[in-house]
């Protein structure tokens, strides 16, 4: 039993861990493609807008990256942006914001 | 004597068809966009296989087609605006113009004279000579209250007597366009029509325009045939109280589905196509499904509906029977099913699964895969056989 519990505890310590740090690569490549293919159906495959706005660097230039994590968190309430915090984590959310305010690339 | 003349005359004919490709027809031609790259790949459905592949189409994020009505021609629509008339039989871009900034789709006319295009920015439609592509009509939206922005356009559709029938998400209005005393359209306006139209249907004898609604629940719908009575709200009260799933994607109400009398719709936040009885519009069922319904398209015989899903459940598929309401199959063709396609027919299913690069062809009776081709990213499928239905 006492075993058991100490795998379990151990088990989320691991899972913990990545909590601090950057997506790997490989997930990377994952948040890369969800960005031009999903967000992109209504943001623009070139993110310059659609039925969602447009998410150039230049648009969102000036605007806090906290309320920008709150939006792809937990979406905006009275328009189409959906809540994405049940499927992608706070560093995913971190990374894609960071990402878009350097200026994704063109795929 | 005259056998040294029907020689001469048969060398040359056998030599000029040499010259060119064989005479073929353009009713089993389509096309598949490759929305990443900005080409389209004409296909053809008789022997399932890929003729030519286009580029330089520009941003196909959410392209779609429409045909001319001989079928030779196809107009696609590039959110960045595009406008490109392809030839299918010389497999070549016969035209093509950036006549807005960001757009969502478009229209062919009844007589197949005018093509229509619905913008974002500028919010509005723009109406081009089909022939030509010069510009025969602009249609600007409501002005937004920022005194900037005109509403955004979706769900435009063409209408029997030469009309356009199209929704403005921003300002919540259903506008038609007539051009059936020229090129001066008359406009007819219904606002307060509901929050947030996202999209359109028409029915296939033109009656009804349906635009489901994002911002509340239901559909705002036109009945064309008494225009007089305006729009009224159906589905109002489906989902009342209940809260709502994320979506992350919207839904599509093209290539919904009729069938055995009642009208089968994707849900909006909720896990679910929903059935209406078609004669009166009042809700009869709602069935349970893998995710948010994306398209909910009826094969051509009516007896079955084919349901794609948005992420991330896009990796399925689920076929419904139209009679018992039942889910009889659960496919998983690949990861990121987009867009489904029937041959004119039904005897064929296309899809495009986007993260797999590939279409694959389907027997929609046996339930079973027949091939698969290459393709970049696709999304849209669209086959010439659209030409002769309205809304489409």
């Amino acid at each position: 039993m006492n075993t058991c519990n100490g795998v379990v505890s151990l088990a989320a310590l691991l899972l913990c861990v990545p909590v601090f740090a950057a997506p790997d690569a490989q997930r990377q490549a994952q948040l890369k493609h969800l960005l031009a293919q999903d967000c992109g159906a209504c943001h623009g495959l070139y993110l310059t807008g659609g039925l969602g706005p447009e998410l150039t660097p230049k648009t969102l230039a000036g605007k806090p990256r906290d309320s920008l994590i709150a939006t792809v968190r937990l979406g905006r309430p009275g328009s189409a942006m959906p809540a994405w915090q049940a499927l992608l984590s706070s560093e995913d959310i971190g990374w894609l914001v960071d990402h878009l305010l350097q200026g994704a690339p063109i795929p | 004597m005259i056998r040294s003349l029907i020689l001469p005359a048969a060398t040359a004919l056998l030599l000029s068809a040499c010259a060119q490709a064989p005479l073929r027809g353009s009713g089993d031609l389509g096309l598949v966009v490759e929305r990443a790259s900005g080409s389209v790949q004409i296909v053809e459905t008789s022997h399932g296989q890929a003729l030519a592949r286009l580029d330089g189409l520009g941003d196909l994020s959410h392209a779609s087609a429409v045909f001319s009505r001989d079928q030779r021609y196809a107009y696609v629509f590039g959110r960045d605006g595009g406008l490109t008339k392809i030839d299918l039989l010389k497999q070549r871009i016969d035209k093509r113009l950036i006549q807005g900034g960001n757009s969502i789709g478009g229209a062919i006319s009844q007589d197949g004279t005018l093509i229509a295009v619905s913008n974002y920015v500028p919010g509005g439609v723009k109406v081009f000579d089909a022939a030509t592509l010069e510009l025969v009509a602009d249609i600007p939206a409501t002005l937004l209250a920022d005194g900037n922005k005109r509403s955004r356009v979706v769900g435009l559709v063409d209408a029997p007597g030469q009309r356009f029938v199209f929704s403005l998400f921003d300002s919540g209005e259903i506008w038609s366009a007539d051009f059936s005393q020229g090129n001066t359209p008359q406009i007819t306006r219904y606002s307060n029509i509901g929050k947030q139209p996202y999209d359109a249907l028409i029915t296939a004898d033109g009656r009804y325009y349906m635009a489901g609604l994002f911002g509340e629940d239901g559909m705002a719908q036109l009945d064309l045939w008494h225009p007089e009575r305006g729009v009224k709200r159906v589905l109002g009260d489906y989902g009342r109280g209940e809260a709502k799933l994320p979506v992350y994607k919207m839904p599509h109400l093209e290539g919904w589905a009729l069938a055995n009398n009642q009208a089968f719709v994707p849900a909006v936040g909720r896990h679910q196509v929903l059935v209406m009885d078609a004669r009166n519009w009042q809700q009869t069922a709602a069935i349970a499904v893998a995710g948010q319904p994306v398209f909910v398209t009826a094969r051509p015989d009516g007896r079955q509906l084919w349901v794609n899903f948005a992420y991330p459940d896009n990796d399925r598929v689920q076929v419904i029977d139209s009679e018992s309401h039942q889910v009889i199959a659960d496919l998983k063709p690949g990861p990121a099913v987009l867009h489904m396609e029937f041959t004119g027919r039904g005897d064929q299913l296309w899809l495009s699964v986007r993260d797999a690069d590939q279409v694959q062809v389907w027997d929609p009776y046996s339930l079973k895969r027949l091939t698969r081709l290459p393709a970049a990213a696709p999304s849209g499928i669209f086959f010439s056989s659209r030409a002769q239905q309205m809304g489409y």
